[in-house]
C-alpha cells in the first residue's frame, strides 16, 4: 500500500512538505529553545485561529494566501501587542500574553464555523497535510529559504544576543533588532507550519526537535541542523507512518517528536535519565 | 613557545606604561532617577591590579560595567591610551559575575572562546589560521585545552572563571574588567585565580575586578579604589591597608 502511495504525485508533494516544514520549523526550534520561552510561543501559534478566521471574513475568499497573512497579522499584533502591554509595569508579559491569546483564541473558535465559505475548524487546528496544494508547497519553500538564509548569515550576532545581551549591545550588535528579528521569523515559521500541524500543534514541531538535540550535545550549532535533521525525517517518518497506523499525519509528526524526546531524555549518553552517570562535576 | 607570541603582543605594555593609562574622570552612572555611582575620578595603567571594595550596592559592578561600556554614563569620560572610550573598546572584556550568565546555554568551553574573536572576525568572516591559533593559545595558556569540549557547567567554579578569561585573551584585550570573580570559589581555586590575575598583570594587562574581602586585597592587589556610591579612596594597597579602609567605613558619611 506505501509503495502505492509513494508513486502518487500527492503523496509526493505531502512528503515534500513535510519533509520542508519538518526542517525550517526544527532548525529554527533550536533558537526558541535557546530563547527559553517556548510557552510564549505556544500562545502566539493559537492566536494565529483568530487571524485565519479574519483573514477569510475580511476577503471573503477561503484562499491558502488569506488565512496565512490573517494568521500572520494576529500572531504579530497579539506578541507585540503583548510586548506593548507589559512594557506598562504593571502586568508581567506571560500574563498579558496569556490574557490576549486565549480571547483571541475563543473568538476565532466562535467566527470559523460561522462563515460562508466552507471550511473546517479541525483542518486550521492539527492541520491537514495530505491536501497540501502547490500553493502551500511554495509558501512552505520560500518561508523556509529565508529562516534558513537570515539566520545562518546571522548566526553570530544572534547567538551573541541571546547568550549575553548586555555584552553584545556593548561590542555594537543591534540586540533589539536581534531580538525582534527572532520574534519575525519565529511567527514566519508558526505560519508555514500551519498546514502541516495546524495552529494548536505548531508548538510541538517549533520546539520538540532541539529540545531533543540539547540532550545530545553540547555543541550551539548541533542545535540547529540537529533540529532540523530531526525534525525533517520525523515528520516525513510520521507521514509515512500515519497510513497504516490509522492516524491524522499533523498529531502523528508531533507524536513522534514527542517520543524522540522522551527517549533521548532516557537514554542519552551524557544526560539520560537511565544512563549511569559518570563522575558528575557540578558547577560549586 | 606558544607563552611568548602572548608576551610579545604585550611588550609595548610592560615598556611604555604611560602610553597604556586608563582615566576614569568624573564618571557618574544614574539609574533613572538613582545615582549609582557618583563622580569617580582615578587612573591606573597596564601591569596593575585594582581592586574595586566597598558595601553592597555601592556601585562596584555599575564602575566595571560602565568602564566596559555596558550602562551609559550620565557624566565623565573614560580614556584609555589618551583616547576618549566612547562605547565599547575590543581592548576592553568584561566578565560577568557568575549568577549572570546562562550556564545552561549549550556551548562548549571552545565555543565560549571563540566568541572571544566575533569582535575580530565580525559577523560574516570565517575563523582564519590566526583565529583558530589565537582561540588555541587562550586555551592552552589557561590549562583549559583538555576541558575545551565540555560544556561551561560542566566545569568546576575556578575553571568556569578561566575559561571567560581565555575569552578574554582570544579577544587580545588588554584591560580585564571582572565581576566578583573569587565569588564561590574554594580556597585552592582561589589561590590558583590569584596566581593567573598576578601572571596576566606581569605580561602587561591592566586587571580591575570588584571584590568583597578586604583582607585578601593586599595579597591580590596592587590597588585598591574604595566605593560607597562616591569614591572614598583611592591608591596603592601599601598606603590603603584594609585597617585603614574599615576606618574610613566605621566613619559616619
Amino acid at each position: 500500500m506505501i509503495q502505492e502511495l509513494l508513486s502518487s504525485p500527492f503523496y509526493q508533494r505531502t512528503l515534500a512538505a513535510a519533509a520542508f516544514i519538518g526542517f525550517t520549523n526544527g532548525f529554527f526550534s533550536g533558537f526558541v529553545v535557546l530563547r527559553k520561552n517556548a510557552l510564549s510561543v505556544s500562545a502566539l501559534s493559537h492566536t494565529m485561529l483568530p487571524g485565519i478566521a479574519l483573514g477569510i471574513l475580511v476577503t471573503g475568499v477561503l484562499s491558502q494566501w488569506n488565512a496565512f497573512f490573517g494568521a500572520m497579522f494576529a500572531a504579530l499584533l497579539v506578541g507585540l501587542g503583548s510586548v506593548a502591554v507589559s512594557r506598562g509595569k504593571r502586568v508581567a508579559e506571560g500574563t498579558s500574553l496569556a490574557v490576549l491569546y486565549t480571547a483571541a483564541f475563543a473568538a476565532g473558535v466562535a467566527i470559523l464555523p460561522k462563515l460562508e465559505t466552507r471550511t473546517e475548524l479541525e483542518h486550521w487546528l492539527f492541520g491537514d497535510i495530505l491536501a497540501v496544494g502547490n500553493t502551500d508547497l511554495w509558501i512552505a519553500f520560500s518561508i523556509g529559504s529565508v529562516i534558513l538564509l537570515v539566520t545562518n548569515l546571522l548566526m553570530r550576532p544572534l547567538l551573541v544576543t541571546l547568550f549575553e545581551p548586555n555584552v553584545a549591545a556593548a561590542q555594537g550588535v543591534p540586540t533589539r533588532l536581534m531580538q525582534y528579528l527572532i520574534f519575525g521569523m519565529l511567527v514566519l515559521a508558526l505560519v508555514a507550519s500551519l498546514q502541516a500541524v495546524g495552529c494548536v500543534l505548531s508548538v510541538g514541531l517549533l520546539v520538540t526537535p532541539a529540545a531533543t538535540v540539547s540532550l545530545l550535545t553540547d555543541k550551539t550549532s548541533a542545535l540547529f541542523w540537529g533540529g532540523g535533521l530531526i525534525g525533517g525525517l520525523g515528520s516525513v517518518a510520521a507521514v509515512i507512518l500515519s497510513s497504516p497506523l490509522g492516524i491524522s499525519p499533523g498529531p502523528a509528526i508531533v507524536i513522534l517528536l514527542g517520543i524522540l524526546f522522551i527517549l533521548a531524555y532516557l537514554f542519552s549518553p551524557k544526560y539520560g535519565l537511565l544512563v549511569p552517570k559518570m563522575i558528575s562535576k557540578k558547577h560549586s | 613557545m606558544k607563552e611568548e607570541t602572548e608576551h610579545a603582543s604585550h611588550d609595548c605594555c610592560a615598556h611604555h606604561t604611560h602610553h597604556h593609562e586608563l582615566v576614569i574622570d568624573g564618571v557618574s552612572v544614574t539609574y533613572r532617577d538613582i545615582v549609582a555611582l557618583d563622580r569617580v575620578q582615578m587612573a591606573t595603567s597596564c601591569g596593575n591590579r585594582v581592586a574595586l571594595i566597598g558595601p553592597n550596592g555601592a556601585g562596584k559592578s555599575t564602575l566595571l560595567k560602565a568602564i566596559a561600556g555596558l550602562v551609559p554614563k550620565s557624566a565623565g569620560e573614560i580614556r584609555w591610551r589618551g583616547t576618549s572610550v566612547k562605547k565599547w573598546s575590543r581592548e576592553f572584556a568584561y566578565l560577568p559575575q557568575r549568577e549572570e550568565i546562562d550556564w545552561s546555554f549549550p556551548i562548549t568551553v571552545r565555543g565560549l572562546v571563540e566568541m572571544g574573536r566575533y569582535p575580530q572576525t565580525g559577523w560574516w568572516r570565517k575563523f582564519s589560521k590566526e583565529d583558530t591559533a589565537a582561540v588555541d593559545t587562550a586555551l592552552e595558556s589557561l590549562n583549559l585545552g583538555d576541558l575545551q569540549d565540555r560544556q561551561i557547567r560542566e566545569l568546576s567554579g575556578g575553571q568556569q572563571q578561566r575559561a571567560f578569561l581565555a575569552r578574554a585573551l582570544a579577544q587580545e584585550a588588554h584591560v580585564l574588567l571582572l565581576d566578583e570573580p573569587f565569588t564561590g570559589l574554594d580556597r585552592n581555586a582561589a589561590l590558583l585565580l590569584g596566581d593567573l590575575l598576578a601572571k596576566l598583570a606581569e605580561e602587561g594587562r591592566l586587571v580591575i575586578a570588584s571584590h568583597h574581602d578586604m583582607a585578601t586585597v593586599p595579597a591580590l592587589f596592587d590597588e585598591v579604589l574604595v566605593l560607597n556610591t562616591q569614591q572614598v579612596a583611592f591608591g596603592s594597597v601599601d598606603q590603603l591597608t584594609p585597617e585603614l579602609i574599615l576606618e574610613t567605613f566605621a566613619m559616619p558619611a
